[in-house]
């Protein structure tokens, strides 16, 4: 009910916009429409140019590649920060002495500036930095590497820096999900002789779908449109290696001028959020369970 | 546990050493404790990077835009939630659909209207965008708590003769207290830390935040990772200890907020 009035809005928006951009020939009016133009700012009116702006990043390898690796980062990033704050959440929801210090440091690095985060593991992944010094100090020194220098190790090294800076987000989360799970429930399974991985799996899981589906749509959300966190480290580099369309977008918009450009970029890039927005709204509902 | 902790911490241990090592000690050793407690490197940082500058803008840009926040988000919410209009249902649904849009698509746009109105460069132009992009959360926060709260209260302080505005602002907002929190926490690291609008907006100028302000530091002080350290320790220390103050609220704000 609400996505078909969301979507009658949006159409009744967008016929407001084109008949205000018509009057004001070209500046102004909403963001989208720019999309299926050459404008390139206050230098020139803009000319539509109807699809040519999607045919060009198509056709372009760099666009592609920061394509998939937004499409990849938000995977790998949201698989893996959901089982890591997943697990994090139940050894820590049980009562530990030190569970609430613990708690306090894991959340942490998701209140920092991105900026800070950035330049931080920018140091810790040199060549000659702390991280390889680590490796050689515990014996491991074979694996030292040039981490965000390599173009085959660079997205995986911002993928884990992204992970260790929002794993503590999704384990607030499921510890608050962690509360609607009754301790009866589960001392009624352990006692039918359910093991600690049946628990999981048939008591406590079924009842943190909702839990889940928040941190599965922050994450993916957050991650397909990471900027800060690439623009610092690795400014896309080497090479295209680890640019993003958030990325490509802002160079393209305003450091190049191609406004136009750029607005498609975004555009693509809304959709492909609205897109698993959707997916995921429909796919986990199913999943749901009372209490 | 403890190895997963201590591997997790390793990055903190970097950040706190690092920033008391002289360079000949980054140089030599950069996974060792520093020889002593030695300062000069956030007296470098502190005279040479205009962070103090900085700070006061983040500090004015993040008060301001939460102030505003939680007056326009709480009134509209409760207008918003109160009034069963088809107008008033309509433009929720308008908050709601800002809560999907990425902030990208607006991104060109809204940069052409800042610089048609003159208004880069600006206090103003950061905390106009900051409200607005918070706005939805906020509305969408504030409404949903509003619509549980009984009516009654309201009720009983119009029977009693108080104008709806003093209903509001001595009867419903009290009672909103705990969402008020979690709006505060929420939208101002939200404002405090974000990055790519005020380097667009503010970067250069001397109205930069913080975030900005950093990132032109680390080109400054290009491979003197000891002051970049010692600055951005000083640019994150508010938050940390405002954060190890009140982490339980912290953390229970970020958890109701987001489960709402």
């Amino acid at each position: 009910m609400v996505i078909a009035a969301l979507s009658r809005l949006a159409s009744r928006l967008a016929r407001h916009a084109l008949a205000y951009d018509a009057r004001s020939s070209g500046a102004g009016a909403s963001g989208g429409l720019y999309a299926f133009t050459d404008w390139a700012g206050r230098r020139g009116g803009a000319d539509v140019v109807g699809l040519a702006n999607f045919a060009e990043l198509l056709a372009s390898p760099p666009a592609l590649t920061a394509l998939g690796n937004s499409l990849l980062i938000a995977g790998a990033a949201t698989v893996v920060q959901t089982v890591v704050g997943l697990a994090l959440a139940l050894a820590l929801h049980s009562s530990l002495a030190s569970r609430n210090l613990l708690r306090t440091l894991f959340f942490a690095p998701a209140l920092l500036p991105p900026v800070v985060i950035g330049l931080l593991w920018q140091y810790i992944l040199t060549p000659a930095g702390p991280f390889n010094d680590l490796l050689r100090g515990v014996g491991l020194g074979s694996l030292t590497q040039n981490w965000l220098g390599d173009s085959d190790l660079a997205l995986g090294s911002v993928i884990a820096v992204i992970v260790w800076q929002n794993a503590g987000l999704t384990m607030v989360i499921y510890l608050a999900g962690l509360q609607n799970v009754p301790a009866e429930l589960l001392e009624t399974a352990q006692l039918d002789g359910a093991s600690w991985w049946q628990r999981l799996r048939h008591v406590t899981m079924p009842l943190l779908v909702p839990a889940t589906r928040i941190a599965l749509s922050l994450t993916l959300i957050s991650s397909l449109k990471l900027f800060d966190q690439v623009f610092v480290m690795t400014g896309g580099g080497p090479g295209h290696a680890t640019e993003t369309l958030s990325l490509i977008m802002y160079k393209e918009a305003f450091v190049s001028g191609r406004y136009g450009y750029g607005a498609a970029i975004a555009l693509v890039l809304t959709m492909i959020v609205f897109a698993f927005a959707l997916l995921q709204l429909r796919g986990l509902r199913r999943f749901e369970v009372e209490p | 546990m403890l190895a997963v902790a201590g591997l997790f911490l390793f990055p903190f241990y970097v950040f706190l050493t690092m920033s008391l090592k002289t360079p000949q000690e980054v140089a030599g050793n950069p996974l060792g404790l520093p020889s002593g407690l030695n300062l000069s490197n956030y007296a470098t940082a502190w005279q040479q990077g205009g962070l103090g500058d900085a700070l006061v803008n983040s500090v004015v840009v993040t008060a301001l835009s939460v102030a505003l926040l939680v007056g326009c988000g709480s009134l509209a919410a409760y207008l918003l939630a109160r009034r069963m209009s088809r107008l008033s249902h309509g433009l929720y649904l308008v908050f709601l659909l800002g809560l999907m849009i990425p902030l990208q698509l607006g991104m060109v746009p809204l940069y052409q209207f800042m610089h048609d109105a003159n208004l880069l460069q600006t206090y103003t132009s950061l905390i106009i965008f900051e409200v607005g992009h918070h706005l939805p959360l906020v509305v969408f926060l504030y409404a949903g708590f509003t619509r549980a709260l009984p009516r009654q209260y309201e009720e009983a302080a119009h029977v009693d003769g108080a104008s709806s505005w003093t209903t509001f602002r001595k009867v419903v907002f009290p009672l909103l207290r705990p969402v008020t929190g979690t709006v505060v926490i929420l939208s101002a690291i939200g404002i405090w830390n974000d990055f790519l609008t005020p380097l667009l907006y503010v970067g250069g100028s001397a109205q930069q935040t913080l975030p900005v302000a950093i990132f032109a530091f680390r080109g400054e002080f290009t491979s003197q990772w000891e002051v970049i350290f010692a600055g951005m320790a000083m640019a994150i220390l508010p938050i940390l200890v405002v954060y190890f103050l009140l982490q339980k609220y912290i953390i229970k704000g970020f958890a109701s907020g987001i489960k709402g």
